[in-house]
C-alpha cells in the first residue's frame, strides 16, 4: 500500500510541476491542483497508513489508542483541501479576467514572438 | 469565553476580523462610514498592539513574565493552539498598527472607491498579518498566512487594468507554489516529530532521533522556502517589483511589511527550532540564509541602479532591507551569538519599513500627472545627451519659482527627503542608527567577525549608497527640475506621509529606548528556552465550563 500510495503522490507532483511550468494560464491551474492533491495525499500519510482503524475515539471508558489513528493529520488536510479550493477558485477567476483583459491565455498576457 | 485568561493578546486579531466583518454587511454607497469603522479599527487595533508591548517590556504577564500566553480553546499546549506574545510579537503587531494608520487615511483620499470592498480586506489583511505574528503554532501560522494571501491577492487586484490582473495572475500562482511547500514542510515535520507547537519542536530537537532528523531538516527547508519567497530572496524574488509596481499605492505600501512577515518567521522559527539548544542541529540554515540575504542585496542595488522609475526602484529598495535583514539572521544563527548584530537589525526592520511603506505613499502623488512622465523624459534626454527644446526657460533662473510651489508640495518633498536619508541608511536619521549597530556588533563580536561579516559590511555601505544615488535622481527630478505646475495633492495623502517620516524621526530621537528594547528582544531570541519552557507550562485557566464538558 505504501508504494502505491508513493507513486501516486510522486505522479501528482511530476505532473503538476510540469503542469504549472507551462505556459497556459489553463495548464497552469491544473498543475496547481494537481499539487495541492499530491500535498493532501502527503500530509493524510504522515499520520502512517493504517487499514481498517478509525480516527475517532469513543466517549468515555477505557481507551487504548494502538487501535486508532492518528486523527490530527485528517483534520489538517481537511484545512487544506478547503483553503487550495477557494484559492483555486479565485486563480480561475483571475485567470478568467486575463483572459478578457489581454486576449490571450498566454500567462505573460502576450504570445511570444515568434 | 474563559475566564481570567488574558484576553488582550488575541485583540490585535479580532479587531480587524470583526471590523472587516461588519463592513461587508454594507454596500459600497457607505464608503464614508467604512472608513470611520476601518480607522477606529485599526486606531484600537495600535492601542492593543502598545498596551501589549509596555506588559511584554516590564513583565506585565502572569508571575511577572515578559512572554503572554492564550490558549485558543483552553487546551494545554502541545494538545492545543496557543498564542503566543514575546516582546518580538508585540513589536511586529505595534509596527503593524503604525503603518495601518496613515494607509487607511491615504486610502480614504480615493484609492477605496476604485472597487468592492477595500476596506474589508485590509482589514483582513491586518488580521492575517497580527495572527502570523502571535502565534505558536506552525499549522495556525499556515491558516494565517493563507488569510493574508488571500486579502492580498485582492488588494493586489483592486481598481482592475490589464497590468494589475497580469502582476496579480503571477503573484498568486507563486504564492500559491509557496503555500504547497510550506504545507509539505510542516507534514515533514509532523511525521517526523508528531507535533506542531512550536515550541514543543524546540524542545524536541535536542532528543531527536538521527533518522528523524534529516526529515526535520528537509522539512524546515522546504518550509522556510516558502517564508522566503515572501521575503523576496534572490533568485525567488522577480515576482516582487512586478507585484509591487502594479498593486495601488495604499496596498504597496502595506506590502511593505508582507515581506517582513517572512523575515520575521524565519528569525522565530531559526532560533527557536534550530538556536543554541537544538544539539546536532544548532545552526541549520544559517549559511544558506546569509549567503542568500547577501545576493538579494547585491541583486537589489543592482536593481536600484537600473531603474527608471520611482515604483520599481522603491521594490528593489525593500528586496535590499529583506536581504539586510536575512544576511543579519543567518549570520547570528551561524554564530551563536549576535545580540548586538540583531538588536541593531530588528530596529532597522522598523526604520526600513516605514520609509519604504512611506516611499510607495509617495510615488503616485510625485507621478501624478506629468510628474512622472517629466522624471522619465528628463532621464531619456540625460541618457541621449539632448537638451530637450526649451532650453532658453532652463537657462532662466526662474527666481520666482519656490512660491509657485505650494505647501504640500514642499512638505512632500521634505518627506521624500527623510524616507531617502532612512533608508540609505546617511546619519542623522534611524537607518544610520541601525546599520551602524549592525556593522557595530557584526565586527565587534568575536563570534560573528571573519571574512563574512567584511563582505556584508562591503555590501550594506555599497547598497546604501546605491540607494541614496538612485532616490536621489528621481527626488531631484521630480521636486526640482519639475517646471510644469506641481500635481495636485490633497491634505488626506500629504498627511500620512508626513506622520510617517515624523515616526522615523521620533524613532532616531528616541533611539536609545528603542535600541534597549530590541536588545532585550535580540536576547530572548537568543535564549529560546524562555520561550518554550513559558508556553510549555502555561497552565489552562481552570474552573471554567467549557474546559470539561
Amino acid at each position: 500500500m505504501e508504494a502505491v500510495l508513493a507513486l501516486a503522490i510522486g505522479v501528482l507532483t511530476a505532473s503538476g510541476v510540469w503542469l504549472l511550468l507551462r505556459p497556459r494560464t489553463f495548464q497552469v491551474i491544473i498543475g496547481l491542483s494537481l499539487l495541492s492533491h499530491a500535498v493532501n495525499l502527503f500530509i493524510f500519510s504522515m499520520g502512517r497508513l493504517r487499514p481498517g482503524a478509525p480516527p475517532i475515539m469513543p466517549d468515555g471508558g477505557f481507551v487504548d489508542p494502538s487501535r486508532y489513528t492518528d486523527p490530527l493529520p485528517q483534520a489538517l488536510v481537511l484545512t487544506a483541501i478547503v483553503i487550495s479550493f477557494a484559492t483555486t477558485a479565485l486563480f480561475l477567476v483571475i485567470m478568467i479576467a486575463a483572459r478578457g483583459l489581454t486576449g490571450t491565455d498566454h500567462v505573460d498576457g502576450r504570445e511570444r514572438e515568434q | 469565553m474563559i475566564p481570567g485568561a488574558d484576553h488582550l493578546i488575541i485583540a490585535p486579531i479580532l479587531i480587524p476580523f470583526l471590523a472587516g466583518a461588519l463592513m461587508l454587511l454594507y454596500d459600497e454607497r457607505r464608503r464614508r462610514m467604512k472608513l470611520g469603522v476601518a480607522l477606529v479599527a485599526a486606531g484600537l487595533m495600535l492601542l492593543a498592539g502598545i498596551a501589549l508591548l509596555r506588559r511584554a517590556n516590564g513583565g506585565g504577564f502572569a508571575g511577572g513574565s515578559d512572554v503572554g500566553y492564550y490558549l485558543l480553546g483552553n487546551w494545554a499546549v502541545p494538545w492545543g493552539i496557543v498564542l503566543v506574545l514575546d516582546r518580538l510579537s508585540a513589536l511586529m503587531v505595534v509596527l503593524n498598527g503604525l503603518l495601518a494608520l496613515p494607509v487607511l487615511v491615504y486610502a480614504g483620499a480615493g484609492w477605496h472607491r476604485q472597487g468592492q470592498h477595500f476596506m474589508s480586506l485590509m482589514m483582513f489583511l491586518f488580521m492575517g498579518l497580527n495572527g502570523a505574528f502571535l502565534t505558536g503554532d506552525l499549522f495556525s501560522l499556515f491558516v494565517f498566512f493563507e488569510v493574508l494571501l488571500a486579502a492580498s491577492y485582492g488588494l493586489l487586484l483592486h481598481g482592475g487594468g490589464q497590468f494589475r490582473v497580469r502582476a496579480g495572475l503571477h503573484y498568486v500562482a507563486i504564492n500559491l507554489a509557496g503555500s504547497v511547500l510550506f504545507l509539505i514542510g510542516v507534514a515533514l515535520i509532523y511525521g517526523a516529530t508528531g507535533t506542531l507547537s512550536m515550541a514543543h519542536l524546540s524542545q524536541l530537537m535536542v532528543t531527536l532521533d538521527g533518522s528523524h532528523r534529516p526529515l526535520v531538516h528537509a522539512g524546515a527547508a522546504l518550509m522556510g522556502l516558502a517564508f522566503l519567497v515572501k521575503a523576496g530572496i534572490w533568485p525567488l524574488s522577480f515576482w516582487l517589483p512586478s507585484a509591487y509596481m502594479a498593486s495601488p499605492a495604499p496596498v504597496a505600501a502595506m506590502f511593505a511589511i508582507m515581506t517582513k512577515v517572512g523575515v520575521y518567521i524565519l528569525l522565530r522559527l531559526s532560533f527557536l527550532v534550530f538556536g543554541a539548544s537544538a544539539g546536532a542541529s544548532t545552526g541549520f540554515g544559517g549559511v544558506a540564509l546569509a549567503a542568500g540575504g547577501m545576493a538579494t542585496m547585491i541583486y537589489g542595488t543592482l536593481g536600484i541602479l537600473g531603474s527608471q522609475g520611482l515604483g520599481r526602484m522603491a521594490a528593489h529598495v525593500v528586496l535590499v532591507s529583506s536581504g539586510t535583514l536575512l544576511a543579519v539572521t543567518g549570520i547570528a544563527l551561524n554564530a551563536g551569538d549576535g545580540v548586538t548584530m540583531l538588536s541593531g537589525a530588528l530596529y532597522y526592520l522598523v526604520s526600513s519599513t516605514l520609509a519604504a511603506g512611506m516611499l510607495f505613499l509617495l510615488f503616485e502623488p510625485m507621478s501624478r500627472d506629468e510628474g512622472g512622465i517629466a522624471a522619465m523624459l528628463a532621464l531619456t534626454a540625460d541618457a541621449w545627451g539632448l537638451e530637450p527644446g526649451e532650453t532658453e526657460e532652463d537657462a532662466d533662473p526662474a527666481p520666482g519659482l519656490q512660491l509657485n510651489i505650494p505647501g504640500l508640495m514642499t512638505a512632500l518633498s521634505v518627506a521624500y527627503a527623510v524616507a531617502v536619508l532612512a533608508l540609505a541608511g546617511l546619519p542623522p536619521l534611524s537607518g544610520f542608527v541601525g546599520k551602524f549597530v549592525i556593522l557595530m556588533g557584526g565586527i565587534g563580536d568575536a563570534a560573528t567577525g571573519g571574512t563574512v561579516i567584511w563582505a556584508f559590511a562591503a555590501i550594506l555601505i555599497v547598497a546604501g549608497f546605491a540607494t541614496l544615488i538612485g532616490l536621489m535622481r528621481i527626488g531631484i527630478q521630480t521636486f526640482w527640475a519639475n517646471d510644469g505646475e506641481p500635481p495636485p495633492v490633497s491634505v488626506l495623502e500629504a498627511g500620512p506621509v508626513i506622520a510617517l517620516s515624523a515616526m522615523l524621526v521620533l524613532l532616531t530621537v528616541q533611539a536609545e529606548d528603542v535600541l534597549r528594547y530590541t536588545r532585550a528582544t535580540a536576547e530572548t531570541l537568543e535564549m529560546p528556552t524562555l520561550y518554550v519552557e513559558g508556553v510549555l507550562a502555561a497552565p489552562p485557566v481552570a474552573g471554567s465550563g467549557e474546559a470539561d464538558p
